[in-house]
């Protein structure tokens, strides 16, 4: 009843208009002015991604090239936890920053669910952390937002058995406007960082952990000391009992806890996006290779994309069955084809391919 | 169960890792950088170099070296060995007096400081009291002479340095035999030379910077002669018989003074400006031998014509009629001279010249005629230009080897025939394992190939890369040919020639395949040569191409250097390494990467814009491939811009910091004073100064992307003949590696033997990968069915490599700055990495795999990576498990050269710079170990030599000294009663503190 079917008009790229126009046009044309629906559209990523709000519509009609896949979908079917997910891993990342900024402004705006969002970084382990450290991870999903912060030396002052003392530390010094470490909210210029992916900096110079962040910069965890520390989580007295580790909370002004391992985090996890590296496999002769190869590394994220495209196209019109299916459907696309990081994304041309498993030492 | 045992759980694994794998640093090559002292013991046959880091090395014989270092790390001013002894005394720039000894141990000499010594003024007096000038080591082996600036000759005890007060020679005593009208107090300010009579040890003759001197008789404490100089004194030197001495002045001139017992205050017999009229700059340091034939040898340092030739640095040496002025092309810090020691001896007949010049060591044979130099067998200038790239080849066969050497003896003609003359102390290390090169790139287009295999790095044979192109230089050596009527008679001597003429010609790369004789060379200005090695001079055209890099690629304009210009038709080249194929990239940019298949017949080379793979046999380009990002400017423009860039910054913000304090001078200038506007503004500089100081150091961070600088800059080519399409059908590929993380595969069709000329190569792209983190690309490796690397062309063809295993699956390593990764063949798929950057904050500088043997048992041996990091750490690597097995310390983290510079060899030794002269070799196995070994005897004393019965019971003291030494040690007699504690620690510290130190 309702089924698979397509539909292309265009909109004017610039001037897409307000989200309830477009909401109406899509009834208009499908016909389905009775229904409640969710709108959905495929980003550059083929992340399936929510429009319900002018915000998303704007951006989701800018970041259109050429075309923008759009997925309608009856309300009442929505499996809200295919949005922005890349990998089913990813789902157990509950906490997840509310401040984001457009809500903020507007808050009269009809807001959606939080899992309508794509995370962009979350608080992990306060149940284990000091109180007065932070454990911020930052996602970058191959998006267009820089991290966007600089770090500088400088000294802090530990407590220590023999009284205070001056040791040398790591600061975030600077962070970049609409960056992605300013917009989280979670780190603030003058934060001390203790610690790169449960790697602790005392004794590494501003050279090492700058390497290392940027080694880890597809899935950074850093733990910081934050400059201001009243907007600190209060963790209620029988969590932190729970934990087994607030026996360090005097201790904790000078040392961490002295494990190193991301408690709440199994390892498979912090492998994510980055073990997504891209082979071509190129069976083309030699004349054809500069046609090829004019396509520098950077485009080849847009290779994905266009044939991605292509492929989601061809299997919705097989898949022309029961909403239910189709919707299926495409989230198994979706996670397949881009984001599982077990899989090495093999395009020979024209075709899909998976590889076998990887076994990780 | 393998991924549950963490390192070093496995008592086996460790026990045979302790077998494998030992880090040492064993010795360093080169010309020291920075001399400041020279000393020689014609007893021993040894010369000492001291240098301003406070190190002293000693040489003798090929292969006789030692090393101390000054714990104060100050300027080595003055070295002087005690006669007749295993010691010597070094100055130091503190005013510090050390005595070093060589003593054996386990065998082997080693070199220890036994004592330092502060001379000490009564209290109250001022440094200048007892700051030392001269030195002298008195032949009774008891004492030391030490003049100072105030004049005073202090006299210290040895070896306890106990100054015996009684005997100062004090300026007051000197002046009292002295009449009045010729001299006063100031005559006696700074002794400038101190030397002891020839014949008679009980008389000094004292030389103060005023220009008097005296003859001291130390038995009756008093003056018996005094020469009143005219000129300021630089030196003093003795005739052999001591009739006679010579004294050297400050305006250029040298005098002979007679010494006689009638005449009390004699007369200059001679006084002479050598290369006057015209004012001349001081000669600093003569000599006079005496020959046989009575024609003496006067040879002395500076006294050029003040104006025309004040920048010289040189050493005259005038034999009758003949007079040579050896020009040095770097300053001279000493210089000595190897004469008849043998007291009975009525003549010096000199028969070398010694000279440490600031970067180089120059030995002149004053036997044969026309003085010629000698090639020293070490201490070479490696930098005599400054060093680009080194390569190093191992285990060379003995054919290629002796051609090698037939070439590079056609090159050394011109050096004397004459055996080295410092040849002090045995060799008694073992013979080196087999024959290794190192080939080193310079800036000035040629390649040296340098005896590696011990602890002499020897020059054997140089290439030049010049005769190629066309550039303004004059390819012809004119070194030696001497200009007619010229005066002063300058000759050239050294090889120290910093100069470059084109930097264009700069070697960057370089890959000698030792089965085939073929040589790859690539440039600064994109070009690459491959080269063969021909015995006889030959003169042949060589084949020219050109490879377009940017291909389709428009609207952009290299602003870098042009490419080098080509001479055309034939070129004469003389035997050795002679180029048949120049191919040229354009745009020129520096070649990054280079590889040669000598079986295949291919070379691939790399730059910032792309790679490109030449069939030599053929001289045909197979293909080019761009590798350059559009928008990547910076590599577009070539490395010009880039300065520009740099230059513009700076002024900029020079401009700034003016900018904003004009302004707020401005908004000071109110109404006050001129002393408060003054006031303020010294605050203001002030403050200004504190905010550039304080300016935090600050780094980006920021994920990679396709977009950065220099992602197509080319890092590493690999030729490999694997399963690249099929996992049925092996083939030939060819793999790049790029600064953005992408590897690029190339399945090449190399046609059969018996139609390599008809067909042509063919190449196709089979793989892209781009690693996600993108980090540059520095080694790619191909292991084959057993996990061994797949072996060098030709090794197999020679019988020295166990063919690979092709029926088990081929994996593919690829290592990044940032981490290890093996991927599966011919699927690339992902098998097991290892992360280096993300855990510990350093990066890959260089990898190598390296044989490891075992030192218990000679059938085992392993293949692991070698690795040195960007933070001077060498770690080792398993494979094909990628299990970090070790790691060292090695390098300083500051130390940037160092690290860049640092190449591995084969078998686990490798060698960094230390300084633009010095490599430091180490060794990272228990079996390959190259360092020196060496014993230093004490030569028989002959029955003539100096005996002194001066006072018996000194005499007696120092006899009684030897006690319980080792037979071996017996030889050496007193020194043995300072023997050290623990010689491996301190050996281990004094190299330790000379890391530190540089």
């Amino acid at each position: 009843q309702f089924g698979a079917e397509f539909r292309r008009f265009s909109l004017d790229r610039y001037k897409p208009g307000k989200f309830e126009d477009f909401y109406k046009l899509i009834l208009h044309i499908h016909r389905i002015a009775n229904l409640e629906v969710m709108i959905g559209y495929a980003d550059v990523h083929g992340d399936l991604l929510p429009i319900n709000n002018d915000d998303n519509f704007f951006k989701a009609v800018s970041s259109a090239h050429p075309l923008l896949r759009v997925f309608i979908q009856r309300q009442d079917e929505v499996d809200y936890s295919n949005f922005g997910t890349n990998t089913l891993s990813r789902k157990k990342k509950a906490l997840v920053t509310l401040r984001n900024d457009n809500l903020r402004r507007r808050p009269h705006i009809n807001i959606s669910m939080p899992h309508d969002f794509r995370p962009v970084s979350s608080i992990i382990d306060v149940d284990i952390l000091p109180e007065t450290h932070r454990r911020v991870r930052l996602y970058r999903h191959g998006c267009e937002k820089p991290l966007g912060f600089y770090i500088r030396d400088g000294t802090s002052v530990r407590v220590t058995p023999h009284g205070l003392e001056k040791v040398p530390g790591i600061f975030i010094s600077r962070m970049v406007p609409g960056g992605l470490a300013e917009s989280t909210g979670l780190l603030a210029v003058n934060d001390e960082v203790l610690e790169v992916n449960g790697i602790e900096v005392a004794g590494k110079t501003l050279d090492q952990v700058t390497d290392m962040m940027i080694a880890n910069s597809h899935n950074l965890i850093i733990t910081v000391k934050p400059a201001n520390q009243r907007n600190n989580i209060i963790r209620s007295s029988r969590m932190s009992g729970s934990s087994g580790q607030s026996t360090d909370s005097t201790a904790s002004h000078h040392s961490l806890p002295t494990s190193h391992v991301l408690q709440n985090f199994h390892p498979d996890e912090m492998e994510s996006d980055e073990e997504a590296d891209i082979v071509i496999e190129g069976g083309l002769e030699p004349q054809h290779i500069p046609k090829l190869h004019s396509l520098t590394s950077s485009s080849l994220s847009r290779i994905n994309g266009s044939s991605l495209s292509h492929r989601l196209q061809r299997d919705l019109v097989l898949n022309n069955n029961s909403g239910r299916e189709s919707n299926g459907n495409i989230h198994k696309l979706l996670s397949s084809l881009k984001t599982d990081p077990r899989h090495s994304l093999v395009i020979p041309r024209g075709g899909i391919e998976e590889d076998g498993t990887v076994i990780t030492l | 169960m393998r991924r549950f045992l963490r390192p070093g759980h496995d008592p086996v694994r460790e026990r045979l890792k302790r077998d494998l794998f030992q880090f040492n640093k064993t010795v360093e090559h080169g010309f020291p950088h920075q001399p400041s002292a020279l000393g020689y013991s014609p007893f021993l046959r040894l010369m000492a170099i001291g240098t301003r880091s406070g190190a002293i090395k000693l040489y003798g014989a090929p292969g006789v070296e030692f090393m101390g270092l000054h714990e104060e790390n100050n300027t080595v001013m003055q070295i002087h060995f005690i006669p007749d002894q295993c010691q010597l005394v070094t100055l130091l720039d503190d005013n510090s007096l050390h005595l070093w000894s060589l003593k054996q141990h386990g065998g082997a000499s080693e070199l220890r400081e036994e004592h330092r010594f502060t001379l000490k003024g009564p209290p109250g007096s001022p440094p200048s009291a007892t700051q030392v000038t001269a030195v002298l080591p008195h032949s009774s082996r008891e004492v030391l002479y030490l003049g100072t600036e105030s004049g005073n000759i202090f006299v210290v005890e040895l070896p306890s340095f106990r100054v015996l007060e009684d005997r100062t020679i004090t300026p007051e005593a000197v002046l009292q035999r002295i009449p009045e009208d010729n001299c006063n107090r100031r005559s006696c300010e700074l002794v400038e030379a101190l030397q002891e009579h020839p014949k008679n040890p009980d008389q000094i003759l004292i030389g103060y910077s005023r220009g008097l001197i005296v003859l001291w008789d130390l038995q009756n404490n008093k003056a018996t002669h005094h020469f009143l100089g005219s000129q300021q004194l630089e030196n003093l030197y003795w005739q052999r018989d001591g009739s006679k001495f010579i004294s050297c002045h400050y305006d250029g001139s040298y005098t002979q003074w007679p010494v006689s017992s009638d005449n009390r205050q004699p007369e200059p017999l001679e006084n002479t400006v050598p290369y006057g009229p015209f004012p001349c700059k001081a000669i600093s340091k003569i000599y006079w031998q005496t020959t046989k034939n009575g024609l003496p040898y006067i040879i002395f340092q500076g006294g050029m014509p003040r104006a025309s030739y004040g920048d010289r640095h040189s050493i005259s040496v005038i034999h009758g009629s003949q007079q040579t002025a050896f020009d040095f092309t770097s300053r001279v810090i000493d210089f000595f001279i190897i004469f008849s020691s043998d007291p009975a001896a009525e003549f010096d007949d000199p028969c070398a010249l010694v000279v440490l010049a600031e970067e180089e060591l120059v030995v002149i044979d004053l036997k044969s005629a026309g003085w010629p130099a000698v090639h020293p067998p070490y201490l070479a200038s490696l930098h005599c230009s400054a060093i680009t790239c080194s390569h190093h080849v191992s285990n060379i066969p003995l054919k290629l080897w002796e051609r090698i050497i037939s070439a590079g003896s056609k090159q050394n003609i011109h050096y004397s025939s004459m055996p080295w003359p410092i040849d002090g102390g045995t060799n008694i290390a073992p013979d080196p394992p087999q024959r290794d090169l190192l080939l080193t790139g310079h800036e000035d287009g040629t390649v040296r190939f340098w005896d590696a295999s011990g602890v002499c790095l020897h020059l054997l044979y140089k290439l030049s890369t010049v005769r190629v192109f066309l550039t303004d230089a004059d390819p012809n050596d004119n070194m030696n040919t001497l200009g007619e009527d010229e005066w002063p008679p300058l000759r050239k001597v050294g090889t120290f020639d910093p100069y470059s003429d084109d930097p264009r010609l700069g070697i960057q790369k370089i890959y000698l395949c030792k089965y085939s004789g073929y040589l790859a060379v690539a440039g600064t200005a994109g070009q690459v040569l491959v080269m063969e090695l021909n015995d006889e001079d030959a003169e042949h055209a060589v084949d020219h191409a050109e490879a377009d890099l940017l291909q389709d690629q428009e609207g952009y304009r290299w602003k870098g250097h042009e490419k080098l210009k080509t001479r055309d038709g034939p070129v004469r080249f003389e035997a050795g390494f002679q180029p048949f194929v120049l191919v040229q990239c354009q745009p020129p940019a520096v070649v990054t990467s280079l590889a040669l298949h000598s079986e295949w017949k291919l070379v691939a080379f790399g730059t910032s814009h792309g790679f490109g793979l030449f069939d030599h046999q053929q001289k045909r380009l197979v293909f080019v491939k761009c590798t350059l990002h559009p928008s990547d400017q910076l590599a577009l423009e070539g490395p010009l811009s880039r300065v520009k860039s740099l230059k513009k910054s700076l002024r900029q913000s020079f401009r700034r910091i003016r900018r904003s304090r004009v302004s707020s001078r401005k908004r000071r200038g109110g109404g006050g004073n001129a002393s408060e506007v003054q006031e303020a503004n010294a605050k203001f500089d002030q403050d200004a100064l504190q905010e550039m100081e304080l300016a935090p150091v600050q780094r980006k961070i920021e994920a990679r992307s396709a977009e950065d600088s220099f992602t197509g800059f080319v890092r590493t080519l690999y030729f490999a003949d694997t399963f690249l399409r099929d996992s049925s059908r092996h083939c030939p590929s060819l793999w790049a590696g790029t600064n953005g993380g992408t590897v690029y595969a190339f399945c090449l069709r190399v046609p059969p033997a018996e139609r390599r000329m008809d067909e042509p190569v063919r190449a196709e792209q089979a793989k892209e990968i781009q690693l996600m983190h993108r980090a540059p690309v520095v080694g790619i490796l191909v292991l084959d069915g057993r996990s061994t690397p797949l072996p060098e062309p030709l090794e197999v063809a020679h019988d020295l490599s166990k063919s690979p295993d092709m029926q088990g699956s081929h994996q593919l390593l690829v290592v990044s700055e940032e981490q290890f990764k093996v991927f599966t063949l011919p699927k690339v798929s992902s098998k097991l990495k290892l992360k280096l950057t993300a855990l510990e904050g350093c990066r890959v500088r260089k990898v190598t795999v390296a044989n490891f043997g075992s030192c218990k048992s000679d059938d085992y041996s392993e293949n692991d990576l070698a690795v040195l990091t960007n933070l001077g750490d060498i770690q080792i690597i398993s494979l094909p498990f990628l299990k970090l097995q070790i790691r060292y310390p090695c390098i300083r983290k500051e130390d940037v050269s160092g690290i860049a510079s640092c190449v591995f060899t084969k078998y686990g030794q490798g060698f960094y710079l230390i300084s633009p002269s010095e490599f430091e070799r180490f060794s990272l196995s228990t079996k390959w170990l190259v360092e020196p070994r060496c014993i230093v005897d004490m030569p028989e004393v002959t029955s003539n030599n100096h005996v002194h019965n001066k006072s018996g019971t000194e005499n007696a003291a120092r006899k009684s000294s030897p006690g319980d030494c080792g037979e071996d040690e017996r030889k050496s007699g007193r020194l043995m009663e300072h023997a050290l504690l623990n010689d491996e620690k301190v050996l281990k510290e004094i190299q330790s503190t000379l890391e530190g130190g540089r």
